[in-house]
């Protein structure tokens, strides 16, 4: 990203600015629902970020992203169910269990190409689904209410609906600042090289899957922060939150947003969740007008939201 | 005589029924410029393609400096010194000329796991990448995307990007494959320059080219080396001449 002016950095600021001042509008206008509402924005949107960049910085088509979302959560909902209150523990343990279940994922599943990697990946992450449907000692397919948020002491308080929001735009926001270091660093060159060209960058001499491996691994983690988040927004985790729709969700925001854009998804989350609340609101046949919406946006906004405005700027 | 830098001995590819690579044997003296020529079919692709890495040989031994790599993987060969262009231009398309040589040279300077550092603001790798650039004449291009260059522009990239690598051994597979008469006309320029630092191992179906620049020549019919030596045996040779009917005058035109 170049420090220049133009429609997608101003956007990218706007909406920035307005996501950090949100709570003093829903605090002087008195409503709490546009808070609770944005702070599940911004936990998806942080999902949406972790899976852009594998899907848009590294070409890995991932249908099974919600599985981290489950995997957070279970390592908050379980340890809290079993005693152990303290976000201290909880989070490393979540990010910790999001970083193995990518390891042995993406060693099995990144063997594969393609239209095989995405079926691959959603195999994985429905099978993932099964067996917390099948955890009967935490609610099964009922799910787990989480009776009490992480406790980090003294350092912030979960419960305080302004102070969750913004632990969790603080997480979304330096999650995003990680990976923008993390795609123009020599890492981040090889991984997008592999997307444009896996051959050539065979022949100049990098070992493909080692580079992606690791890629998927750091997404994979990134997404387990925001399923943490998720269970303590709900206060609860079900195996829904891994359910196939819920990845291609996280997958429309990117499209939407923009692949391979810092903030693209960031902005399809917004765009996403919001016309999902208001279309709801109108009717409850909402997702028939979502859909033609969507198509719309695929077939002619090409590099979606984000897409359009850098076309904008090129006039 | 000291070993050569690269030895092919009894290569052997099979597709199916059809034998691609017929217990080829090659040797590659250190400085030499070897080119491998033969009509279409003959297997010239295929042999390239096992020499790095991309496809494995049934059988049969590649020795590069004395070492046995038959069966190194791509990329640890591009390590060891091994460097390719490609028939059909392979590039990163969707980056800039810079960063196409800047990851080049990137991937032999040692493992690329470091996260933080911006990796177009590192004054090694766009040294380099500049000097590779310099070597094939690009480098008022570098700013722009590789998608945007012309064929023979993409053509001499891919030469800077296996330049960049610092090979030992370059292979080049029809580097002048669907250039103009000028164009084809500087690579050939570009190539007597490159000769000097590198030994190359040409893959071409310009003979003009091939004979001005070759030291040795190799010729493959049907997956087998029928001849192996310098450009005037070559031409002289009735094998060659034999397989080459039809397009008997490519060769002989330049006795």
């Amino acid at each position: 990203m170049k420090d220049k002016l133009n429609a997608r950095n101003l956007v990218s600021a706007l909406l920035v600015a307005g996501l950090l001042l949100l709570p003093l509008y829903s605090q002087a206008s008195g409503n709490v629902f546009v808070l609770t509402l944005f702070t599940r924005i911004v936990i998806l949107a942080l999902a949406a970020v972790s899976l852009n960049l594998i899907m848009g910085y590294g070409g890995m088509m991932s249908f099974g992203h919600a599985a981290y979302l489950g995997i957070g959560g279970y390592a908050v909902g379980i340890l809290a169910q079993e005693g152990f209150g303290s976000g201290f523990l909880q989070f490393p343990v979540a990010l910790a269990a999001s970083a193995i279940y990518a390891l042995v994922i993406g060693a099995l599943s990144l063997r594969t190409r393609g239209v095989y990697f995405i079926m691959i990946t959603l195999a994985f992450a429905q099978m993932a689904y099964y067996v917390a449907s099948g955890l009967a000692r935490y609610g099964g397919d009922d799910g787990l209410t989480v009776y009490k948020r992480s406790d980090f002491g003294g350092l912030i308080n979960l419960s305080s609906r302004t102070q969750f929001y913004y632990l969790c735009l603080a997480c979304l926001l330096g999650v995003v600042f990680l990976i923008w270091r993390i795609v123009n660093s020599r890492f981040g060159m090889v991984v997008q090289g592999l997307r444009s060209n896996e051959a050539r960058m065979q022949a100049i001499g990098f070992p493909a899957t080692r580079y992606r491996l690791v890629c998927f691994v750091i997404s994979g983690t990134m997404c387990g922060l925001a399923g943490a988040m998720l269970a303590n927004n709900t206060d609860f985790v079900s195996p829904a939150v891994m359910y196939w729709t819920r990845s291609g969700d996280l997958m429309v925001m990117v499209i939407l947003g923009g692949m391979g854009v810092l903030f693209g998804p960031v902005v399809g989350a917004v765009a996403y969740l919001l016309l999902e609340e208001l279309l709801s609101q109108v009717t409850e046949y909402w997702a028939l007008i979502m859909g033609p919406l969507l198509l719309l946006v695929v077939l002619f906004a090409r590099g979606g939201i984000m897409g359009l405005l850098g076309r904008l700027n090129r006039g | 005589m000291a070993d050569p830098l690269l030895r092919v001995e009894n290569l052997v590819r099979r597709f199916g029924g059809i034998v691609a690579t017929d217990h080829v044997s090659l040797d590659v003296a250190q400085g030499e410029l070897h080119a491998i020529i033969g009509p279409n079919g003959a297997g010239k692709t295929t042999l390239i393609s096992q020499l790095t890495g991309h496809l494995t040989p049934d059988s049969g031994s590649i020795y590069l400096g004395g070492r046995d790599i038959s069966h190194l993987a791509a990329y640890r060969r591009s390590a060891l010194g091994l460097a390719r262009s490609f028939q059909i231009t392979s590039l990163l398309l969707d980056f800039t000329v810079a960063d196409n040589v800047a990851l080049a040279a990137q991937a032999h300077a040692g493992h690329s796991f470091s996260f933080w550092r911006n990796a177009r603001k590192e004054s090694g790798l766009r040294m380099a990448a500049q000097a590779a650039l310099e070597r094939v004449g690009l480098a008022h291009r570098a700013g722009v995307l590789v998608s945007r260059l012309s064929h023979g522009e993409q053509r001499e990239l891919e030469l800077a990007v296996a330049l960049a690598t610092k090979p030992q051994l370059l292979l080049l597979d029809e580097p002048m494959a669907g250039l103009g008469v000028t164009e084809s006309a500087r690579m050939v320029k570009l190539l007597q320059e490159l000769r000097k630092e590198v030994t190359i191992v040409l893959v071409e179906h310009d003979m003009d080219a091939v004979f001005a620049l070759a030291d040795r020549i190799s010729v493959l019919v049907y997956g087998r080396v029928i001849a192996s030596d310098v450009p005037s045996a070559i031409r002289q040779n009735e094998d060659v001449k034999r397989a080459y009917l039809g397009d008997q005058q490519v060769v002989t035109a330049h006795v």
